[in-house]
């Protein structure tokens, strides 16, 4: 176990801001990138749906 | 809509496997839909116990202090980067020569998530050199030529995007891919060959590895993390691009119908 204490684990020895902005913003775009993946997915799915249901009728 | 539907079955009932079932977009779009939960959950699995050993279980560095941690995801990260532009650019090839689509599919698919890892090979390097070297950025070989690598992506993507036919948009972004795959090479041997602040080779195979152990374990667990995510991202991607290139067909508006609310 390196840390003590949470605090020393956040301070990560005096290098917080820059081990806290490398990990924050990967976290951050590996979130992101999934979501935006699927709300496409979904997009597609809606699209496919409603040009099929049109051709269905007319 | 039941699981004998052949759009929905990763494989209709009584048919053989052959080297090109998956060559077919319905086919694949459900092999990937298959495939998916299984990805995210050992992307978060591996995630979680690589983090552990990052933070937890692996020491603090002797000469670098806990700034050293960065590693764990820019090492992955910068792999990834490599990995994906030659695994793009295999495909974009392989769908330009034997005029495959779901080969085509896939390069396009790919490139946005290489982007992003090498984005953050470079953000998280820099936010490394900072304290260890005094500075954000410099034009060295191997920064320079991951850069060079980012616009290459971006390069990719603009020209398939602002080619209205999708074929002729297909070809020209492997032609790019293919050319721009020189680069990848040099980045990685960069540091051999140039004299450049940054480090060596993180892993050789020519001799034993520097690293702790744990470290080294550490890292290997956050770059399979990071392929499994790169799989489960590309194919979600891949998934929808099946559906919007193939939104003309009857398995997608079945499959669409069935799995709208009503």
């Amino acid at each position: 176990m390196n840390w003590g204490s949470a605090s020393e684990f956040f301070a990560m020895g005096g290098y917080g801001w820059y081990v806290w902005m490398s990990y924050g913003v990967c976290a951050a775009v590996m979130v992101a990138e999934p979501l935006l993946a699927r709300r496409r997915h979904r997009r597609a799915l809606q699209e496919a749906a409603e040009s099929g249901g049109d051709r269905d009728e007319g | 809509m039941n699981s004998t539907n052949p759009s929905q079955a990763v494989l209709p009932p009584g048919s053989r496997l052959r080297l090109f079932t998956f060559a077919a977009p319905a086919r694949f779009y459900a092999l990937m839909g298959a495939l998916l939960p299984w990805l995210w959950g050992l992307t978060i699995v591996l995630a979680a116990a690589g983090l552990y050993a990052g933070f937890f279980v692996a020491p603090t560095d002797a000469t670098q202090g806990e700034s050293y941690r960065i590693i764990f995801i820019h090492v992955p990260a910068a792999w990834m980067g490599m990995l994906l532009y030659l695994v793009m650019a295999f495909w974009a090839g392989i769908g330009w020569a034997f005029n495959a689509r779901m080969a085509s599919m896939l390069a396009r698919a790919i490139a946005p998530t290489g982007a992003l890892f090498t984005f953050l090979a470079l953000w998280t390097g820099a936010f490394w050199g900072r304290p260890t070297w005094g500075t954000y950025w410099v034009w060295d070989a191997r920064l320079t030529t991951t850069l060079i690598l980012l616009f290459l992506y971006l390069g990719y993507l603009a020209l398939v995007n602002a080619i209205d036919d999708v074929k002729r948009g297909d070809q020209a972004g492997a032609l790019l891919a293919l050319v721009g795959s020189v680069n990848v090479p040099i980045i990685y041997f960069s540091v051999k060959w140039w004299n450049t602040l940054h480090q060596g080779a993180t892993i050789s195979f020519k001799q034993a590895p520097t690293m702790a152990t744990t470290m080294l374990v550490a890292m290997l667990i956050m770059t399979f993390a990071f392929w499994a995510y790169a799989f489960a991202t590309v194919f979600m991607r891949t998934r929808a691009m099946v559906l919007e290139r193939e939104a003309h067909t009857a398995w997608v508006d079945e499959l669409a119908k069935g799995r709208m609310p009503s």
